[in-house]
C-alpha cells in the first residue's frame, strides 16, 4: 500500500500486472470488462439451474430432483439471472461506454467504481453458498414472499445478506453513473445531445437509487421477522404477508425497467448504425423513457391482482399499467421508423436488435394481456406469465446485450468477431428461444402452474418441446463463449469504425481498441 | 481532434486516483461481516463472533485507510472544482437513497395502521380470526396477549426533538464561522453539535431501557413494537454515524483543515445531519405523537 500512496498520481503509468491489476483497478474499461465477464459467468451458472428445472419438467412425474431442490433452483435461477447476470451486464456496458460516449476521462469516482464491482463476487458467493447451508438454499421463489421466507432455513439468511450487498453495489454504481453523466460530459455535449444509451442509463440509475433501498428494507423486515421477533408479515401482530408483496413490487416493477431501459438504449444505438439513418424521434425517445420510469412507480400491484384487493384498486392498476403501453409504443414505432427506408445491412448486432424488436414487442403484448384483471385472474402464476417475462428478459434484455457485445466488441478489443459464427449464434438463439418459450404460452393458457416440479399428463408434449428448446438455447450460449474467445485470440484487426452509420464519440474520435486512458483531453462536441 | 486542446483545462484536471487496495479490502470485510451475522443468527457460537469480529475489524481498517486517503488527496489540493461538483451530486443522491430506505419503513407503519389493523378488526375477519380484537392505536396485534404501555411523546422524545433542532442551529453557526474564517467559533459550534448528538443518543438509550424495563414495550410487541423500534432504531443508527462523522469533521477543523471556500466534507456532514433531523421530525409526529 505504501507504493500506492507514493504513486497517487500514477494514473498515467502502466497498470499493475496480473491479478493485482484487476483487484485494484480504477479504470472504467477494466471494471467494465470485469462486470461483463462476471455477468457471463453468472449467466452460465443461472443457465445450468434453468436446465435443471427444464430437465425435471421434460416428463411428468418426479425423476431427477427432490421438490425442495426444484424450488431452490427456480429461486436461485431467478435471483442469479436478475441480479447476477442481466443487471451487471448492463452496468458493464455503462462502465465501458458512458465515458467513451460523453467524452469523459473515466467515471466520476473510479475507486468507488472498483468497489461496486468487487462487491458482486462476495454477494454471489453468499447466494450460491446458500445451497450448501444446513437446510439447503432459499426455496421461496425469487420474489421471496412472506411467510415462506420467514419459515426457511439458514440459506434464506445468506440470501438476504447477499441482496443487501448487491443493493450496496447497485446504489454505489448508480450514484457513480448519474454523477458521471451529469458532471463529466465533454464541452458542448448538452443533455439533449447525449447518445440515447447514455440517457437510458441516467434514467435507469435514478430508478436504481430510488428502489434498491426499498428492497433492502423489505428483506430487512424479513430478517427481523425471522430472528428478532417482529411481526411485519404476521397478522397475529397486526402485520400482513401481503405487505411484503406491496413493498417487494414497489421495488420489483421499477426493477423490470431497470433491466429493460438500458436494453432500449443499446438497440437505440444499433438501429441507426445499421440503417445508416439518425435515430427517429430522439426527443420523444427521451420523454418516452422518462415516462416509463415515472409510470413504473405507479403500477406495482398488477403483480398481485389475486391476493385480494378492492375492485377500485384493481381498476386503477389495470388502467395505469395499460398506460405504459403508450410510451413503449412510442419507442417501438420510433425504432421501426428509424429502419424504415434505411440502407440496411444485417450484421450480427443488427440481427439481435431486430430479434429484440420482434420478440420484446411480443413480450410487451403478453404483458398488456396480463394487465387485464379478469384475464390475469385466470393466468396468474401460470406458465403464461413465465413465457411473458422470458420474452421480455431473454429476448428483450439478453438479446439487446448480445447485440451490444457484437456492436462494441471491435472497440473494446480492437478485433472483429467471426461474422458467420455470429449469425449462427443469432439464428440458433432465436429459434431455440422460441422453441423453449413459445409453447409455454399454451401451457399457461391451458392452466399449468409455475414453480411446480410435476404436472398433469396433458401438458407433457409442450413441456418436452420446451425442454429441447432450452437445451438448444443453452448450447448456443456456450457457442457464444467460443465466438468471444476466438475473436479475442485470433479475430481480424478492427478498423476505427467498422460500422458505416455509427457516429458517437467512441467511433469518431478513438482508435480500436480504445486506449487504456481515453479523453484525458475532452473532445469538443458541436 | 484538432480543437480538443482548447478545452483541456475543463476536463484535463479531473483527479483520477491510482489503483487502490481499499475496495477489495472492504469487500472481504463485508463478506466476513455478512457471513458472521448469518452464523450468529443461526446459533454459530464462538465461530460466529470471530467471523463477525474479523469482518468488522477489516471494515474499520478499510474506512480509516480509504477516508484517510481521500482527506490527504483533498488537503493536497488534488480536487478541482469539477471533482467538488461530483461529490455534491453523489452526496445528494446518497441522501435520496437513504430517504427511500426510511420511506420503506414509514410505508410499513402506514400500511399497518391504515390497512391491515382495521382489516383485522372487521366483523368478516373476526368471524374467522381473533374475535373481539379492537383496533385502537397504539396496539400490538390480535394474537399478542402481553400488554404494553406506549411511549409518550412529550417526555424524552420532545426533549430529543429540541436537542436535534438545536444541533441543526449549532452546525449552521459553525458553518457561518467557517465561511468567515473564524476558527474558534467553528470548533465550538461543531463541539456543541457533537455534544447535542451524543446527548440525544444517551436519552434514546435510556428510553429503550425504560421501555424494556418498565413499559414492557419490546420488539416483539406486534405492529407498534416493530415499527417503533425499527424506525427509531435505524434513525438512532444514522445519528450515531452522523455523530462519528461530526467528530471527524471536528478533529479535522482543530487540525486546521478546510478553508472558507473549500470544505465540502463539512457541508456533506451537515447535509446528512439535517437529513437525520428531518427524519426525526417525521418520527416524532407519526411514531410518538399521533
Amino acid at each position: 500500500m505504501e507504493a500506492a500512496h507514493a504513486h497517487e498520481d500514477s494514473h498515467d503509468h502502466a497498470p499493475p500486472s496480473g491479478i493485482v491489476r484487476y483487484l485494484t483497478t480504477t479504470n472504467h474499461k477494466d471494471i467494465g470488462s470485469m462486470y461483463l465477464w462476471f455477468s457471463f459467468t453468472m449467466f452460465l451458472v443461472g443457465g445450468i439451474m434453468a436446465l435443471t428445472i427444464r430437465s425435471e419438467l421434460f416428463q411428468p412425474g418426479l425423476q431427477l430432483v427432490r421438490p425442495e431442490f426444484f424450488n431452490t433452483m427456480t429461486t436461485l435461477h431467478g435471483l442469479i439471472m436478475v441480479f447476477g447476470a442481466i443487471m451487471p451486464a448492463f452496468v458493464g456496458f455503462a462502465n465501458w461506454q458512458i465515458p467513451l460516449m460523453i467524452g469523459a476521462p473515466d467515471m466520476a469516482f473510479p475507486r468507488m467504481n472498483n468497489w461496486s464491482f468487487w462487491l458482486l463476487p462476495p454477494a454471489g458467493m453468499l447466494l450460491i453458498g446458500s445451497l450448501f447451508a444446513p437446510g439447503g438454499g432459499p426455496g421461496a421463489g425469487w420474489t421471496m414472499y412472506a411467510p415462506l421466507t420467514v419459515q426457511q432455513g439458514m440459506g434464506m439468511d445468506l440470501t438476504i445478506f447477499a441482496i443487501h450487498i448487491l443493493g450496496m453495489s447497485s446504489i454505489m454504481g448508480s450514484i457513480n453513473i448519474v454523477t458521471t453523466i451529469l458532471n463529466m460530459r465533454a464541452p458542448g455535449m448538452t443533455l439533449m445531445k447525449m447518445p440515447l444509451f447514455v440517457w437510458t442509463w441516467l434514467i435507469t440509475a435514478y430508478l436504481l437509487i430510488a428502489v434498491m433501498p426499498v428492497l433492502a428494507g423489505a428483506v430487512t423486515m424479513t430478517l427481523t421477522d425471522r430472528h428478532f421477533g417482529t411481526h411485519f408479515f404476521n397478522p397475529a401482530g397486526g402485520g400482513d404477508p401481503v405487505m411484503f408483496q406491496h413493498i417487494f413490487w414497489f421495488f420489483g416493477h421499477p426493477e423490470v425497467y431497470i433491466i429493460a431501459i438500458p436494453a432500449f438504449g443499446v438497440v437505440s444505438q444499433v438501429f441507426p448504425a445499421f440503417a445508416r439513418k439518425p435515430l427517429f424521434g430522439y426527443a420523444s425517445m427521451v420523454y418516452a423513457t422518462s415516462s416509463i420510469a415515472i409510470l413504473s412507480f405507479l403500477v406495482w400491484a398488477h403483480h398481485m391482482y389475486t391476493v385480494g384487493m378492492p375492485v377500485e384498486a384493481q381498476l386503477y392498476y389495470m388502467f395505469a399499467t395499460m398506460l405504459i403501453a403508450v410510451p413503449t409504443g412510442v419507442k417501438v414505432f420510433n425504432w421501426v421508423a428509424t429502419i424504415w427506408k434505411g440502407s440496411l445491412t444485417f450484421e450480427t448486432p443488427m440481427l439481435f436488435a431486430l430479434g429484440f424488436l420482434f420478440l420484446f414487442t411480443l413480450g410487451g403484448f403478453t404483458g398488456l394481456v396480463l394487465s387485464v384483471v379478469p384475464i390475469d385472474v385466470q393466468l396468474h402464476d401460470t406458465y403464461y406469465v413465465v413465457a411473458h417475462f422470458h420474452y421480455v428478459m431473454v429476448a428483450g434484455a439478453l438479446f439487446s446485450a448480445f447485440s451490444g457485445v457484437y456492436f462494441w466488441l471491435p472497440k473494446w478489443i480492437g478485433k472483429m468477431y467471426d461474422e458467420k459464427l455470429g449469425k449462427i449464434h443469432f439464428w440458433t438463439s432465436i429459434i431455440f428461444f422460441n422453441v423453449a418459450f413459445f409453447p409455454q404460452h399454451f401451457l399457461g393458457l391451458a392452466g399449468m402452474p409455475r414453480r411446480i416440479p410435476d404436472y398433469s399428463l396433458q401438458f407433457a408434449d409442450f413441456n418436452m418441446v420446451s425442454t429441447i428448446g432450452a437445451f438448444g438455447f443453452g448450447i448456443s450460449q456456450v457457442f457464444f463463449l467460443y465466438i468471444l474467445l476466438k475473436a479475442i485470440k485470433s479475430g481480424e484487426k478492427a478498423p476505427q469504425n467498422p460500422w458505416d452509420g455509427a457516429d458517437t464519440l467512441e467511433w469518431t474520435h478513438l482508435p480500436s481498441p480504445a486506449p487504456y486512458h481515453s479523453f484525458e483531453e475532452a473532445p469538443q462536441v458541436k | 481532434m484538432g480543437d480538443a486542446l482548447e478545452m483541456s483545462s475543463q476536463t484535463g484536471g479531473y483527479y483520477l486516483p491510482a489503483p487502490s487496495y481499499w475496495p477489495i479490502i472492504g469487500s472481504i470485510g463485508l463478506f466476513f461481516m455478512a457471513l458472521g451475522a448469518v452464523l450468529m443468527m443461526n446459533d454459530g457460537g464462538t465461530t460466529a463472533n470471530l467471523v463477525l469480529g474479523l469482518g468488522s475489524i477489516i471494515i474499520i481498517y478499510m474506512m480509516f485507510g480509504w477516508f484517510g486517503t481521500v482527506i490527504r488527496e483533498s488537503e493536497s489540493g488534488k480536487y478541482n472544482h469539477q471533482v467538488d461538483v461530483s461529490y455534491r451530486w453523489a452526496m445528494s443522491w446518497f441522501i435520496f437513497s437513504e430517504v427511500m430506505f426510511f420511506a420503506c419503513f414509514f410505508g410499513a407503519l402506514f400500511y399497518m395502521r391504515v390497512l391491515s389493523l382495521p382489516w383485522l378488526a372487521e366483523a368478516d375477519t373476526q368471524a374467522l380470526l381473533w374475535p373481539g380484537f379492537e383496533n385502537t392505536w397504539p396496539v400490538s396485534g390480535p394474537g399478542i396477549v402481553d400488554k404494553f404501555t406506549p411511549m409518550g411523546a412529550w417526555g424524552i422524545p420532545a426533549l430529543n426533538t429540541f436537542l436535534l433542532l438545536s444541533s441543526g442551529v449549532t452546525i449552521t453557526w459553525a458553518h457561518w464561522a467557517l465561511k468567515a474564517e473564524k476558527r474558534a467559533q467553528l470548533v465550538w459550534g461543531l463541539f456543541a453539535t457533537v455534544l447535542l448528538g451524543i446527548t440525544f443518543l444517551g436519552f434514546q438509550f435510556y428510553e429503550y431501557y425504560h421501555a424494556y424495563a418498565d413499559l414492557n414495550l419490546t420488539l416483539e410487541q406486534g405492529a407498534y413494537g416493530a415499527t417503533f423500534y425499527m424506525l427509531t432504531g435505524f434513525h438512532g443508527f444514522h445519528v450515531t454515524v452522523g455523530t462519528i462523522m461530526l467528530i471527524v469533521i471536528l478533529l479535522r477543523s482543530m487540525r486546521g483543515h478546510f478553508t472558507a471556500k473549500n470544505h465540502f466534507a463539512f457541508e456533506a456532514v451537515s447535509w446528512y445531519w439535517h437529513f437525520v433531523d428531518v427524519v426525526w421530525l417525521g418520527l416524532f409526529v407519526v411514531v410518538y405523537w399521533l
